[in-house]
C-alpha cells in the first residue's frame, strides 16, 4: 500500500439506486485529485463514503494500509483523521466563530481553550478572519463562512481534507477568497480530494482529475492530459458543457 | 414588508425628507388606522348601549358587577392567588427538566437503551390521553388516601403532582418537535468532526432546538397557570376556591370576575410576549 487513501471496487446504493458503481481511486499522501462530473454522478456520495458519513454497501476503502470500511468499525477516529467541508458551511449558527472550531477539539480531543487559542488564533490569521473570531455565522458573508467551516475541520488536524463543491453557494467574488484558502493548503503539502465546477482551478492545481458518470469513474488522469485529450466520449461531451 | 423595514434600520440614510413612497404609506397607515378606531367605538358602543336592554340585564349586573363585592373580596382573592403563583412556581421547573428527560428518552437509538424508549413513548401517550382533571382526582386523592405520614398525605403535593405529569408530557412532545426540526446537515457536520452522538446532541442539536421552541412552551406555561385552579377540586384553598368561599358568603357571583381579572392580568401579558416571540422567530426564519 503506497496510498494515503485507497478504494477499491466501492458500492453505495439508496434504495435501489446505485450511486457508486464499483469505484477505484487512490490518492496519493500530499496529492490533490479533482472529482469532476455532472449533478447527480455520485460526487458528493463519494466523498461522504469516505470519511464514512455513508456507510458503504461494497468494496474496500483502505486509510494508511488500514481497512477503515470494515462494518461495525467505530466511525469516529477515522472522521477526525479525514475532514470534510460542505458546500452549504453547515456551521453551528449558536456559536460564535470561534466555539464553533473548538467545539470538536475540546470535546474529542480534550484540550482546553486556553490550549487551543494560539493554534486557532493562528488559523484564523492566516485565512483573514482574525478580526471575525467572536462573530455569529449569521453576522459573516458566505465567503467567510465557508473559510470558517474549513478552519473548522482544519482544527482537529486531519491528514485529508475532503471538499464538496465548497464554492457553489458563492457569489462569483467571494470564490476567490476560498480558492486561495486551498492554493494555501495544498502548498502545506495537505491530501485533499475535491467535488469541484471550477474546472480552471482544477487545471490549474489539482494532480489528478477523475470524471465522474452515473457511478463510475469513467476516465482519470492529469488535467493537462484529461482536459485536452479525452479519450472518452461522454468526458468530452461533459468538457464541451462546462470549459 | 418586513424584511425591507428591517433592512431600513441598517442602511444609513438622512432621515430628513421622506420619500414618495414613505408619504404614499404613512397616508395608507392614517387612513387604516381611522377606519379601524370608528368601527371599534361603533362596536363599543352598541355593546354598552344594547346590551343593558336586555330583560336580564339588572339582576345579571347586581349579581356579576357589584361594586360593593368587588371592593370587599379583591384583597382575599388577590392573597389566594400567591397559592396559584407558588403553584406554578414550583411545578414549572420541574416541568421543563422532567419535559426534556422525556424528550431524550424518546429519541434514544442504543437498543440497550430500548426501555427508556418505550417508556418515553408510553408516557407522553398516557398522559397526554387523560383529560387534567383526571388525573388530579385519581393521583390527588389516590396517593393520599395510603395513608403516608404528614406532609406526604398533603392533596395539595400530590394534585401539584399530577400537574408536573400532564404537562411533561406536552412539554416533551414540544421539545421533540424541535429536535426533529434541526436539519440533518448539522448532525452530519458534528459527525465528521468526529463529535459523538451524545455531544453532537448536547451541544450542537438541543440548544438550537431548545431556542426554537421557547414560544411553543411559554403558550405551555400559560395554559399551566390557568389549569392551576383545577386543583381547587382536591384542597388547596387557590384562587378559584377562594371565590367560591367569597360567593356562598356574600351570595353573590362578582368574586368569580375579580378573579378572572386577576388571571387576565398575567395571562394576557404573557401570551402577547409569547406572540411577539413567535413571530420574530418566523420573520427570522424566512
Ligand atoms: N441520502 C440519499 N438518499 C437517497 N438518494 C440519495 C441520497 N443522497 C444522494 N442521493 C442520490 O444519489 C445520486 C447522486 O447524488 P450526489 O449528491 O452524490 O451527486 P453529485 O455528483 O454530488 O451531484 P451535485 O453536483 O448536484 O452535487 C443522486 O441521484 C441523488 O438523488
Ligand atoms: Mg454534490
Amino acid at each position: 500500500m503506497t496510498a494515503k487513501l485507497s478504494l477499491r471496487g466501492v458500492r453505495k446504493r439508496f434504495d435501489y439506486h446505485e450511486v457508486c458503481k464499483g469505484i477505484d481511486l487512490d490518492v496519493a499522501e500530499g496529492e490533490m485529485v479533482c472529482l469532476i462530473g455532472a449533478s447527480g454522478s455520485g460526487k458528493s456520495t463519494l466523498l461522504r463514503c469516505m470519511n464514512l458519513l455513508e456507510p458503504i454497501d461494497d468494496g474496500e476503502i483502505w486509510l494508511d494500509g488500514k481497512d477503515i470500511s470494515e462494518p461495525g468499525l467505530d466511525p469516529q477516529p477515522v472522521r477526525q483523521q479525514i475532514g470534510i467541508v460542505f458546500q452549504s458551511y453547515n456551521l453551528f449558527p449558536h456559536m460564535t466563530a470561534v466555539e464553533n472550531v473548538m467545539l470538536a477539539p475540546r470535546r474529542v480531543r480534550g484540550l482546553s481553550r486556553d490550549d487551543l487559542r494560539p493554534r486557532v488564533t493562528q488559523l484564523f490569521t492566516r485565512f483573514g478572519l482574525g478580526d471575525r473570531m467572536e462573530h455569529y455565522p449569521d453576522q459573516l458573508s458566505g465567503g467567510q463562512q465557508q473559510r470558517v467551516a474549513i478552519i473548522r475541520a482544519l482544527a482537529m488536524e486531519p491528514q485529508i481534507m475532503l471538499f464538496d463543491e465548497i464554492t457553489s453557494a458563492l457569489d462569483p467574488e467571494l470564490v476567490g477568497e476560498v480558492l486561495d484558502v486551498l492554493r494555501d493548503l495544498r502548498k502545506q503539502g495537505m491530501t485533499m480530494v475535491l467535488a469541484t465546477h471550477e474546472m480552471g482551478f482544477a487545471r490549474e492545481l489539482a494532480d489528478k482529475v477523475c470524471f465522474l458518470d452515473a457511478g463510475r469513474i469513467l476516465e482519470q488522469g492529469p488535467p493537462k492530459v484529461l482536459f485536452s485529450q479525452p479519450r472518452e466520449k461522454r468526458t468530452k461531451a461533459f468538457l464541451s458543457r462546462v470549459l | 414588508m418586513e424584511e425591507t423595514s428591517l433592512q431600513k434600520d441598517s442602511v444609513e440614510r438622512p432621515a430628513a425628507t421622506p420619500t414618495r413612497r414613505e408619504v404614499y404609506e404613512a397616508e395608507v397607515r392614517r387612513r387604516s388606522n381611522r377606519i379601524a378606531l370608528i368601527s371599534v367605538v361603533s362596536v363599543a358602543l352598541a355593546i354598552v348601549v344594547l346590551v343593558p336592554l336586555a330583560p336580564g340585564w339588572e339582576a345579571v349586573q347586581r349579581s356579576f358587577f357589584n361594586g360593593r363585592v368587588f371592593v370587599e373580596t379583591f384583597p382575599g382573592l388577590l392573597e389566594a392567588f400567591l397559592m396559584n403563583v407558588m403553584i406554578f412556581a414550583w411545578s414549572a421547573p420541574l416541568i421543563a427538566i422532567t419535559g426534556l428527560v422525556i424528550a431524550l428518552c424518546r429519541d434514544t437509538r442504543a437498543p440497550a437503551l430500548f426501555p427508556l424508549r418505550l417508556f418515553g413513548i408510553a408516557y407522553t401517550d398516557i398522559f397526554r390521553g387523560l383529560p387534567v382533571v383526571l388525573v388530579i382526582y385519581i393521583i390527588g386523592f389516590g396517593v393520599p388516601g395510603l395513608g403516608l405520614p404528614r406532609p406526604w398525605n398533603s392533596p395539595y403535593i400530590w394534585g401539584t403532582l399530577a400537574l408536573v405529569l400532564v404537562y411533561s408530557a406536552y412539554v416533551a412532545e414540544v421539545i421533540r418537535s424541535g429536535i426533529d426540526s434541526i436539519h440533518q446537515s448539522q448532525r452530519s457536520a458534528a459527525a465528521s468532526l468526529g463529535l459523538s452522538d451524545q455531544d453532537t446532541m448536547r451541544y450542537v442539536v438541543l440548544p438550537q432546538a431548545i431556542r426554537n421552541v421557547v414560544p411553543a412552551n411559554m403558550n405551555l406555561f400559560i395554559a399551566l397557570q390557568k389549569d392551576v385552579a383545577l386543583l381547587s377540586f382536591i384542597g388547596p384553598v387557590e384562587i378559584f376556591r377562594q371565590a367560591g368561599v367569597y360567593k356562598s358568603l356574600y351570595a353573590n357571583f362578582t368574586p368569580y370576575v375579580g378573579a378572572a381579572l386577576i388571571f387576565l392580568a398575567l395571562t394576557i401579558p404573557a401570551t402577547r410576549y409569547a406572540d411577539y416571540l413567535m413571530n420574530k422567530q418566523n420573520r427570522a426564519r424566512t
